[in-house]
């Protein structure tokens, strides 16, 4: 029985992931006053992607096709490990938040290295530009968990996320809300939201993250806009997770709430998006630092405890 | 001077009240007050009144009251001794003067009247023919005369409220106070580098005066359980029960603090600036007065520290920040062009050997008060002598002046007594005050100091020499357009006084003079 | 309580954050203003009991003085010196902000250092030194006159705030008189900036080195 229900949260995950970014268009929509596309849209396209032939370059090799595919067994992996509700996840051991750092890190190598592999200038200067901005967010986000880490004392995510409960938040409350705070900036920053990126800009020289996929069809497409989702999914699990400690012992509502609450995330992203104008370029980076400053803060206050 | 004739009635009317007025402290606490209200409601006043000659006057009346009622309290000090229960209780009082304030009060009293007879004449001259500045030509923009006396009077009435101050808390209050009201005293000549000046005065001692506010804390913590809060008196007598890495932190800061007003090295940096673009009088006041009051915030701590056992770590820190201002004056003194920028770091000179004197402990602490009181007077009249020579050359610039006393014989027979008097030749009282702290220096057996103080004080004297010399001796060429020179006999003789005293106390220091610097040594030490 | 004190602690560093990055010189009088007021209401959080009429009756002065009084003379003295918008930093922003932060690790290892009593809310004597040292990052590393008189409120902030780690009571006339003090320097402190903008068309306190030692202006010439 204990085997089901991680099975089931991954299911769920693998399933759920793509609902979010509908959510967030959703509530774009709304803020614009449109109707907005339905919120199962992206299995749409993913279904008819998947069904397409996919046109590779001449001047491309094989690292373009298999650059996807890493990111999509990546982010599978580390989907593995998310915490779902504070339940521990199907892969846990100390240390593994290092693993899954290191895996969103590989999953970008793959983006990057396939991008470069079409000798595009486009794809050269998305490429360049999303390293240039994970030198600052990889740090944030780690020294969050770090922090986090601390505050728990536990070495596995799942025992972390496991572990934060009420109590927690009324006694850290402060180190609590700056790394809510970094890991939504974090999240923004990734995901290639505003205000760090637009993504629904049509001019290629403003882009940073679609830039890389431009040559990207087919099945390639659908991999990386599924593996996209699912690291929106993950950075939403982390977020809830720390904002919704659980409560209950029944699996069942804590499940419930949990979607609620990424949903609420996803929500949230919209309503940033809607609300804030794309930075330029080069203020990204001291978003980015802003959120590290946050993370840094968070684990100094807690060492200093 | 008909203002002295008129004060002696006053004089003797206190007097005569003195011995009647029953009670242990008798007028005491009234003097004090007066001391401290006098210049305040003057101040106030100046800025009210309208006309220039009724506010000189209000101005030296104010001066000569203020120095009558000083030397009263001085004299009635010797003479009735120190508080009648001997300091071993605990009242908490505000203002009070022991033996160390009655020495600053009675240097700052002296050097405010000389001030005001000088400042008299000054802004009478300034008015008719306001100066020229030398480098750039334009005629100064001064700021109006109301302000000018009003801040000076207020001034007055801060350094007397800080050589009286019996709480540490209140004592910070009125060192930040001068530094306020002495800043629109430096701005008088509005043009560019005054302005400069100010404002690097004002922020770079306010961001001292600031930290000093931290080590206030510190000592308030050090002290707090023995419920001694920031007074002075209970500090001093509960001083062994103080916690002393707090103690030592509180003096860290405060030494910061207070030394950065004070001008040691390496928080010196406004010094020059403010006391070389103020005009003379101004310059007078800060050299002589202001910098002693910063020096009395610095040995007030450390006598609680002294009291408490620190003397080691307080003297040593003064000994090392003393020699490094001597060192800093001498280096930055080589290059000069500006006579008096010259002076500023004269001050930093002196003020670096008084810490010094005060580090060490023992007989050198008379020797750095004896200097402090020598310094102020000689620094005072050389500043007033300055003025003359501005005057008489219209020119700051050493390289211009040549030939002082073919057209002002009696200010150039000034400069070069001041040069004498302030470089330590006998018999200058500045000469045993230095003569003081290097034999103590010699007799705690710090050879290297001792050699090291000696050779840089030779450095000084000799790079002062050249200067002055130069600009005294020598033949001198009329520049075009230049109108014959009178010298005014008002502005002269503060500064003939001043020589006077400095070369009577190194000659011979009167019995009320040498038991009042006595005690106040002891006072340094720790006895409250 | 505490948790409340707590947050105050944190929203005081997070200003001084915000202090070091921002661009607008009247985002920067109003966030001294806020830390000011912040720090104002932190006794009324962090005493024991209930806080006395005493206690209640400074902090409403320190807030009309920090909150109101303050700004109203940083914002005449912008105007009147017609300064541009722009601080005008010397270092850029991610330099501010590693500066900061570094600050407040220093900060934090000191405060483990210092022999200090028992504070009753945690991080305060961080918080406080690191105010300090971001009080003197704003006046060493901008140009204007004006930025240079906040970096001193900011210091004097993060004094008050280490008083009250401290516990040290002072006489009400004696905090009066602090008060006064600061009041009346940045009142004297204003009206130089206004002197400074008039004589030299601006109030870049790095071209004020014509009086120098080391770098001859030409004046020593």
């Amino acid at each position: 029985m204990e085997i089901v229900k991680p099975l089931f949260q991954i299911l769920a995950a693998a399933l759920l992931a793509p609902l979010l970014p509908g959510v967030v268009n959703r509530v774009k929509a709304v803020f614009a006053g449109r109707k907005g596309p339905p919120l199962e849209q992206l299995y749409y396209d993913l279904i008819k992607l998947l069904r397409k032939a996919p046109v590779y370059s001449r001047t491309s090799t094989w690292v373009f096709k298999a650059g996807p595919i890493a990111g999509f067994a990546a982010l599978m992996t580390a989907l593995a490990m998310l915490p779902f509700a504070g339940r521990p996840a199907a892969l846990a051991f100390e240390g593994d938040f290092i693993f899954l750092v290191y895996l969103l890190g590989l999953a970008r190598f793959g983006t990057v290295l396939a991008a470069l592999d079409t000798g595009s200038a486009f794809e050269g200067m998305g490429a360049s530009r999303e390293m240039q901005f994970a030198v600052f967010a990889e740090p944030a986000f780690f020294l969050g968990l770090a922090a986090l880490a601390r505050i728990t004392g536990e070495g596995s995510l799942a025992g972390m996320f496991g572990a934060l409960t009420g109590e927690t938040w009324r006694t850290a409350a402060p180190v609590l809300a700056l790394l809510t705070a970094s890991f939504f900036i974090v999240l923004l920053a990734e995901n290639s939201r505003v205000p760090a990126d637009d993504p629904n800009t049509h001019l290629e020289l403003t882009m940073i993250h679609e830039a890389m996929v431009l040559d990207h069809s087919g099945p390639e497409l659908a991999y990386i806009l599924y593996g996209a989702s699912l690291k929106l999914w993950l950075f939403g699990a982390v977020i809830g997770s720390m904002v919704l400690p659980r409560h209950s012992g029944s699996w069942a509502s804590d499940s419930g709430m949990f979607l609620l609450v990424m949903f609420g995330v996803a929500a949230g992203v919209g309503v940033v998006e809607s609300v804030l104008a794309r930075l330029r370029l080069t203020k990204v980076p001291y978003l980015l630092i802003t959120a590290f400053a946050f993370s840094a803060l968070g684990l100094i206050f807690q060492m200093a405890r | 001077m008909r203002q002295a004739l008129l004060v002696l009635p006053v004089a003797a009317g206190i007097f005569t009240f003195l011995g009647f007025v029953p009670g242990e402290d008798g007028l005491r606490p009234l003097l004090t007050y007066a001391l401290l209200l006098l210049p305040l409601a003057a101040g106030l006043t100046a800025f009210l009144v309208r006309g220039d000659a009724p506010r000189r006057k209000l101005l030296l009346w104010t001066a000569w009251l203020h120095f009558t009622l000083a030397a009263i309290t001085i004299w009635d000090y010797n003479y009735r001794g120190p508080y009648a229960d001997g300091g071993s209780t605990i009242a908490p009082v505000w203002f009070a003067f022991d033996a160390l304030g009655l020495v600053f009060l009675g240097i700052t009293s002296l050097l405010f009247l000389g001030a005001a007879n000088y400042a008299a004449g000054y802004l009478a001259s300034e008015k008719r023919d306001p100066g020229e500045d030398s480098d750039e030509g334009f005629i100064f923009n001064n700021a109006p005369e109301a302000v000018f006396t009003g801040c000076l009077l207020l001034f007055l009435s801060a350094m007397t409220a800080v050589a009286a101050s019996r709480h540490m808390g209140l004592l910070w209050a009125c060192v930040e106070a001068t530094t306020l009201l002495s800043a629109p005293l430096i701005y008088f000549h509005r043009h560019k580098r005054s302005l400069e000046a100010t404002w690097k005065y004002l922020l770079i001692c306010s961001v001292g005066i600031a930290l000093a506010l931290m080590g206030n804390l510190f000592l308030g913590a050090a002290g707090l359980k023995t419920g001694a809060g920031l007074d002075l008196q209970a500090l001093l007598l509960r001083a062994g029960a103080l916690d002393a890495p707090l103690l030592k932190a509180a003096f860290l800061f405060l030494f910061v603090g207070y030394g950065t007003k004070m001008g040691l090295a390496p928080f010196h940096t406004w010094l020059p600036d403010a006391h070389s673009e103020a005009p003379a009088v101004v310059s007078a006041l800060l050299s002589g007065a202001l910098l002693n009051c910063a020096f009395l915030g610095v040995l007030r701590v450390s006598s609680v520290c002294a009291a408490a056992g620190l003397a080691d770590f307080t003297g040593g820190i003064m000994v090392l920040f003393g020699l490094f201002s001597v060192i800093t004056a001498a280096l930055f003194m080589l290059g000069q062009r500006d006579y008096k920028r010259l002076l500023a770091y004269s001050s930093i000179e002196h003020m670096g050997i008084i810490a010094l004197g005060a580090g060490l402990g023992g007989g050198a602490v008379y020797g750095a008060l004896l200097g402090a009181v020598s310094h102020s007077l000689t620094k005072a009249g050389l500043f007033f002598t300055s003025g003359l020579v501005l005057a008489a050359e219209k020119t700051k610039r050493i390289s211009d002046v040549k030939g002082l006393w073919r057209r002002a014989p009696r200010t150039a027979a000034l400069w070069l007594a001041g040069f004498f008097l302030i470089t330590g030749t006998p018999p200058s009282g500045i000469f045993l005050a230095k003569f003081i702290i290097l034999k103590e220096a010699l007799a705690l057996k710090h050879y290297w100091l001792a050699a090291a103080f000696l050779v840089f004080l030779a450095i000084l004297f000799a790079g002062m020499a050249r200067v002055f010399i130069g600009m005294v001796f020598g033949e001198r060429e009329a520049k075009p357009g230049e109108k014959p020179y009178a010298e005014e006999a008002s502005m002269l003789v503060p500064a003939a006084v001043f020589f006077g005293c400095v070369v009577l106390a190194g000659l011979f220091i009167p019995e009320w003079f040498n038991s009042l610097l006595a005690l106040a040594a002891q006072n340094i030490g720790g006895r409250p | 309580m505490h948790t409340f004190a707590e947050f105050i602690i944190v929203f005081i560093i997070l200003i001084n954050l915000a202090l070091s990055v921002t661009g607008s010189l009247s985002a920067c009088i109003k966030l001294v203003a806020l830390q000011g007021v912040v720090a104002g209401v932190l006794p009324l959080m962090a005493g024991h009991g209930g806080p006395q009429g005493r206690a209640v009756a400074f902090a409403a002065v320190i807030i009309l003085l920090k909150g109101a009084v303050f700004p109203w003379l940083m914002m005449r003295a912008r105007d009147s010196s017609g300064a541009s918008k722009d601080v005008e930093p010397l270092i850029s922003y991610p330099a501010s902000i590693m500066l900061c932060l570094g600050a407040f690790i220093a900060s934090s290892w000191m405060g483990t250092r210092l022999p200090l009593p028992e504070a009753g809310v945690a991080w305060i004597v961080p918080a406080s030194l690191a105010t300090i040292f971001t009080g003197f990052l704003l006046i060493t590393t901008r140009r204007k006159a004006i930025t240079q008189v906040l970096g001193y409120l900011v210091i004097e902030n993060g004094i008050y705030i280490f008083g009250l780690a401290l516990f040290v009571e002072q006489p009400m006339m004696v905090e009066l008189a602090i008060l006064l003090d600061v009041f009346v320097a940045v009142f004297v402190m204003g009206i130089a900036i206004f002197h400074i903008s008039r004589e030299f068309d601006h109030i870049d306190t790095a071209e004020l080195s014509e009086l120098s030692d080391w770098r001859r202006g030409e004046y020593g010439k």
